[in-house]
């Protein structure tokens, strides 16, 4: 389980510096998304990406501060929204 | 100079199939936003929009019209022959090659290419219909108004996303103060309510899946809406001459870019339209009673256009009255300028029609925003306003008939 959980943890990691043009080694889990330049259509890119890699629906609205009750400002509360998303599909 | 009226009108939308039913629908606030009936519903999370519903195609053309017209060409012809009605022409010889056809359009025929692509990927067939090309082709509607009318003059189809109508109009006001024209068919049409359509707006999380509330602190994004409106733009002096009923005056238009981001608006790009659109009437902001607003019901457009409002009216702000009526027929993409244009005649008739919808103004949303019932009204100038992706800003100013 804990590689799992780790698993998760780098994909999003890697999805971000894809984004971001950043190396994965340079993205922290306490990092805001806005502060790696991620944009509102970087955003909506980056929600896709997450979509379409862990099959899963992720609850965005760009016209909303916040996707659905999820927290989705920094790395590591996107990596807990697809913790939570993940354990959803699978339950 | 050379100025241009409004001499016909026609519609077909979510709110009524033609002029006189969509003006009272708008004055009553009408919210044609309902769910979605088209194939493969199920798989979208965006099931709401403003669809035409009850048009029976064939009640309108013959079956072989009916093999060449996609959706968003019928809608274009059936507006346009109210339009040609209402404003009483005859197409003669001498006027045939001075009468021209320019209309605003985003999609192409979206129903056409959703039906072709189900075909060869969904249902692996190996062919699509003969006239899969004529039909999904952006200038079909304005192709077809011509050859309904035979219209020899300049015609072709602006594309312009959400600001294509306006441009459209815009252009054809130039071309007859140009004197390249001295009539032109010209408004917007779009009929994307379909699958592959709402599946590619989906992508970028700007729709709502709960309803357009223009400048309520609650909206989560537009809707979608469909349908089209075509107007007839007549030289004045062409038009008193022959004693036309005359609805409007176009007395100004303005085209900008934000040259910036390709879907967030800039506050500048829109007010420089604005602006430009007042200088082009020769008129000031304080002559103005009524904006018809892009308003679309997202978080970054609607803070964007108030911002641009107050910065172009200044203290004159609180004296324009301004709805986005989005919230009632949906956003029309590139039909969007066309229809709205119809709530700036209404309110050169007396009866601003209000914005749907709104239960908690968005304070950052500074402006005598019309909610929930229409509002009488004497002005003789409004604008109407189309802020585009791709930074694309179109303003149209009409002045009443009698101001003239």
């Amino acid at each position: 389980m804990k590689d799992m959980m780790d698993s998760i943890e780098q994909t999003v990691i890697d999805i971000l510096a894809r984004q971001a043009v950043l190396d994965p080694s340079d993205i922290a889990t306490g990092d805001r998304l806005d502060a790696l330049g991620i944009d509102s259509l970087g955003m909506v890119e980056t929600i896709f990406a997450i979509e379409e890699t862990f099959d899963i629906s992720v609850p965005f609205n760009a016209n909303e501060q916040n996707g659905g009750g999820l927290d989705l400002t920094t790395v590591a509360s996107l990596i807990e929204a697809v913790h939570a998303l993940t354990g959803e599909t699978v339950a | 100079m050379r100025r241009v009226v409004i001499t016909g009108a026609g519609t077909i939308n979510s709110l009524g199939q033609d002029y006189a039913s969509t003006l009272a629908a708008l004055a009553a606030g009408t919210v044609a936003i309902g769910p979605l009936d088209i194939p493969d519903v199920d798989r979208l999370s965006v099931r709401i929009g403003a669809q035409v519903r009850g048009f029976v195609p064939e009640d309108h053309f013959d079956k072989a019209q009916l093999g060449l017209l996609d959706r968003f060409a019928q809608f274009a012809l059936v507006a346009g022959r109210e339009a040609m009605g209402q404003a009483g022409l005859v197409v003669t010889e001498a006027l045939a090659p001075r009468f021209g056809v320019i209309v605003g359009n985003s999609g192409g025929g979206m129903r056409t290419q959703d039906d072709a692509f189900r075909a060869v990927y969904a249902e692996g067939k190996n062919r699509v219909h003969p006239f899969t090309v004529p039909r999904l082709m952006s200038n079909a509607p304005s192709a077809h108004l011509t050859m309904e009318f035979g219209l020899r003059g300049p015609s072709f189809t602006v594309s312009s996303a959400c600001a294509s109508s306006n441009h459209a109009m815009g252009e054809a006001a130039a071309m007859i103060r140009a004197g390249r024209a001295d009539v032109m068919l010209t408004g917007g049409t779009e009929a994307m309510l379909t699958f592959g359509g709402i599946k590619a707006w989906e992508g970028l999380r700007v729709m709502s899946s709960t309803g357009c509330r223009p400048f309520c602190a609650t909206r989560d994004g537009m809707v979608q809406g469909e349908g089209a409106a075509i107007y007839v733009f007549e030289e004045r002096d062409h038009a008193l001459a022959r004693g036309a009923t005359i609805l409007a005056e176009v007395a100004g238009f303005a085209m900008t870019s934000d040259a910036g981001d390709i879907v967030m608006p800039d506050p500048r790009g829109a007010a420089a339209a604005m602006r430009g659109a007042l200088a082009d009437a020769g008129l000031a902001p304080e002559d103005v009673g009524y904006i018809n607003a892009h308003g679309t019901g997202t978080a970054a457009n609607d803070r964007v256009e108030a911002a641009a409002i107050n910065e172009v009216f200044g203290a004159a702000t609180a004296g324009v009255a301004v709805s986005s009526t989005k919230s009632l027929h949906g956003h029309l993409i590139g039909g969007a300028g066309a229809v709205e244009l119809l709530s700036c005649l209404s309110a050169l008739a007396g009866v601003i029609p209000p914005t749907g919808g709104i239960t908690d103004p968005d304070p950052d949303c500074d402006l005598d925003i019309v909610a929930g019932a229409a509002r009488r009204s004497e002005t003789q100038v409004v604008l109407s306003n189309a802020f585009a992706f791709g930074g694309m800003n179109a303003v149209i100013v009409l002045t009443a008939p009698d101001r003239i």
